[in-house]
């Protein structure tokens, strides 16, 4: 190709998906959770547990790669790596892999990310800082736990609020975001919320949790896992399903990041680490906004999926608000967000689902499929270290 | 703080016996519910083999056993709603009466601030407490952005059969003057009382040093709150808190103004750093109201501010004596400080004064 990007770009692919289903009680453990998604992903593709020899996951994740492996019979591993700062990892995921495949390190890495996030440990219920070991990461916790600035939609909340004075955005534009969701997850027969859509109106009656957030802004909490295999595009071509080229992956922080709470420089606008991804999405695939067709945007809370048609330049700063109220977002509008119903509507399994819906528009399965689909944007966490990644079909 | 002025006629001693002696079953049920599954607790042969006697009571326990129950604690209230320190009833306890003078100094609401055990031996099977807890220290009025007021400490000296001491306990709580009616404080709100509620084992605590049941259900939001974790690198700020100073981490070298704290200056490099304060005036540069989850020691829905300092810097406080729909983005606050603890404050905010503007 004429673009001078990374080694991986247009070399690697997505050649494989499994996941287990989504629920709020899986009554499994984590790790047989992401046993049972690799092995899918892996009969997915057609490729043997024996034939690993890279895994991937979030530092976030409790099940160890040997345990994994251990689990399915894998052999011996060549390369292994965890991802750090939560949902941030998920696109890095793919991008650790396809490195590691580009240069040769491995042949067939599997990415995971297996969790009883609803079940078991749940984000929501916000951070104990007080019990804290005296680390830096944990020290940070220390300008917001004891003022009671204790979850993730508080640490959004204050953007969130900014973003409203400042650009006119309303609540009911942040709750277009989640109504989208909703009316794709409503035909997704593996989304939580299948065939229970919502109206805008529901949205605007649904409780506070930090204002300006409704209940109806937050994701979900989810049991569940999903896990992605990436190999060579060569090898890709002779596997069951019509690979999803990794036309570019890239990860991103921003100057001045911090962890949800970047609220120290700059004006609350802008999600530096994103626009860092976006600049190297771009770059190395060699396309800009208008050569993609469907987007799947991280949305653990809906005003940063505004923030993020900004940042990926899909409408220019302070009018993302115009753009989801024309019904750009939906089915059948310019850029279709989340055709799974995203992780407010089919699962929040920190992105990875994601991903997997992605590699279904290229190979022309999705449930909601797109027409036409060339390219498919992806991101992941936002407010933290993120990544992102654009896959494409096999030309 | 001082450590707080010590007034002879407060030291009258109410003295009692635990009810139980110490036994397996209320220790089980205790670790059962805290999820401690050390076998000392439950098992003789292990307790034996990590070299203690026998079985012993987790510390965490001590105030359980001289609990004096429910039925006694119901007679004490009746008793002072019949009238404080009327004869034939129930002996009100020594803090009974300084909480009482202190209310007709004005200093009507109370919030637990910490609560301190020494343990000088393993409470094994068998043993029976007695407690003796008297009203140790009052200090002078200290200003605290709840409001002036001044700090009570309670001693509960605990001994065993033999009247051997085995443990002591130090409760201290802040009886302190409202700043204004409208004021939204932890200690007086009906949201507390979800609070206090979680908090069993502190609630436990207050009955068991003698405190009111009335001062164990209206306070201890603030001493729930999550606290900072504190390193070499951020102790500075709440210890400057405390001495109700906001100070802002400076760059030695360069001058350059940091906020969150950090062991070196971004712009020149420098580890050499000092703090300036912060002449505690700047505005509200965006905010968020907290109504989910109600985690103990909040007033919900709780305002939180991103404020940005006339120095420059930003910084993330409570706001307080605004209601939540009448916050504005631009609107001039300044810091007070509210205790944590008597080692910890925290600053807090409220809309500037009219004529400051
Ligand atoms: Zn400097």
């Amino acid at each position: 190709m004429s673009f001078h990007g990374p080694a991986f770009a247009g070399t690697t692919a997505i050649a494989g998906i499994g996941a287990t289903e989504f629920s709020k009680d899986s009554g499994r453990s984590e790790l047989r959770l992401a046993v049972e998604a690799v092995g899918a992903a892996l009969d997915d593709a057609g490729i043997a547990p024996s034939e690993v020899d890279g895994l991937v996951t979030f530092s976030a994740d409790t099940n160890p790669e040997i345990e994994v492996a251990r689990s399915l019979g894998m052999g011996e591993l060549t390369f292994f790596s965890r991802i750090h700062y939560g949902g941030g990892a998920a696109c890095a995921t793919i991008l650790q892999a396809a490195m590691a495949v580009a240069s040769g390190v491995a042949s067939v890495v599997v990415c995971y990310r297996a969790f009883n996030e609803r079940s078991g440990h749940r984000f929501g219920t916000g951070v104990q800082s007080g019990f804290a070991a005296p680390t830096a990461e944990n020290a940070q916790f220390s300008w917001y736990a004891p003022f009671g600035l204790l979850t993730p939609a508080a640490w959004v909340a204050m953007f969130a609020r900014r973003y409203m004075h400042m650009t006119g955005a309303t609540g009911e534009d942040f709750g277009r975001v989640a109504v989208a969701d909703r009316r794709h997850a409503a035909t997704n027969p593996a989304a939580w919320f299948y065939r229970r859509p919502i109206t805008l109106a529901d949205h605007q009656e649904s409780r506070f949790i930090v204002e300006p957030l409704r209940l109806l802004d937050c994701c979900q909490e989810s049991d569940g896992a999903q896990a992605l295999v990436v190999t060579s595009l060569e090898m890709a071509r002779d596997l069951r399903h019509s690979p999803a080229v990794v036309r570019a992956a890239a990860q991103g922080s921003g100057a001045g990041q911090h962890m949800m709470t970047s609220y120290y420089s700059g004006d609350l606008l802008r999600l530096a680490e994103m626009e860092v991804v976006a600049r190297q999405l771009w770059g190395s695939a060699g396309i800009g906004p208008a050569d993609v067709q469907t987007a799947v945007l991280y949305d653990h809370f809906t005003p940063f999926v505004l923030y993020q048609l900004e940042e990926l330049g899909f409408c220019p700063p302070g009018e993302a608000k115009d753009f989801v109220r024309d019904g750009n977002i939906e089915l059948g509008g310019a850029l279709p967000v989340n055709t799974h119903g995203g992780q407010l509507g089919e699962a929040y399994i920190h992105g990875m689902n994601g991903i997997a819906e992605a590699v279904r528009q290229v190979r022309g399965s999705a449930v909601n499929q797109v027409p036409d689909v060339e390219h498919v944007l992806v991101t992941a966490g936002t407010g933290v270290p993120t990544s992102g990644l654009v896959l494409g079909v096999d030309r | 703080m001082s450590p707080g002025t010590r007034e002879p006629s407060l030291s009258a001693a109410a003295t009692w016996s635990a009810p139980d002696p110490v036994n397996q079953p209320m220790i089980r049920h205790f670790v059962e519910a805290v999820g401690d599954e050390n076998p000392v607790y439950v098992d003789a042969g292990a307790a034996r083999s990590a070299g203690l006697p026998g079985v012993v009571a987790p510390p965490a326990m001590l105030q359980a056993w001289v609990m004096r129950g429910l039925k006694a604690t119901q007679e004490l209230e009746r008793a002072r709603a019949g009238g404080r320190g009327r004869a034939g009833t129930a002996p009100a306890s020594a803090q009974d009466e300084v909480l009482a003078r202190l209310d007709a100094e004005g200093f009507t609401s109370v919030v637990a601030t910490n609560c301190e055990q020494e343990y000088f031996r393993p409470l094994v099977l068998g043993d029976h407490l007695s407690a003796s807890s008297r009203v140790e220290s009052v200090s002078d009025e200290k200003k605290t952005a709840l409001g002036p007021g001044r700090f009570v400490t309670t001693l509960t000296e605990m001994f065993d059969q033999a009247g051997e001491l085995v443990a002591v306990m130090r409760f201290r709580l802040l009886k302190f003057r409202p700043a204004a009616p409208s004021a939204t404080t932890a200690a007086t709100s009906a949201g507390a009382t979800a609070g206090a509620a979680t908090a069993g084992a502190a609630t436990a605590g207050a009955a068991a040093a003698g405190a009111p049941a009335r001062a164990s259900r209206e306070d201890l939001g603030a001493g729930m709150r999550p606290g900072p974790v504190l390193t070499r690198d951020n102790a500075f700020f709440f210890e400057g808190a405390r001495l109700g100073k906001l100070l802002v981490q400076r760059c030695s070298s360069c001058g350059t103004l940091r906020h969150p704290p950090a062991p070196s200056c971004a712009a020149c490099r420098s580890l050499e750093w000092d703090a300036v304060e912060s002449c505690g005036r700047g505005v509200v540069y965006s905010f968020a109201v907290v109504h989910h989850p109600q985690v103990a020691g909040f007033e919900y829905p709780l305002v939180v501010a991103l404020v940005e300092l006339e120095e420059g810097t930003r910084l993330v406080a409570d706001l307080e004596g605004v209601a939540p729909a009448d916050v504005r983005i631009g609107m001039a606050v300044e810091v007070g400080f509210a205790p944590l603890s008597p080692e910890i404050a925290l600053p807090v905010f409220r809309p500037s004064a009219p004529s400051r503007k």
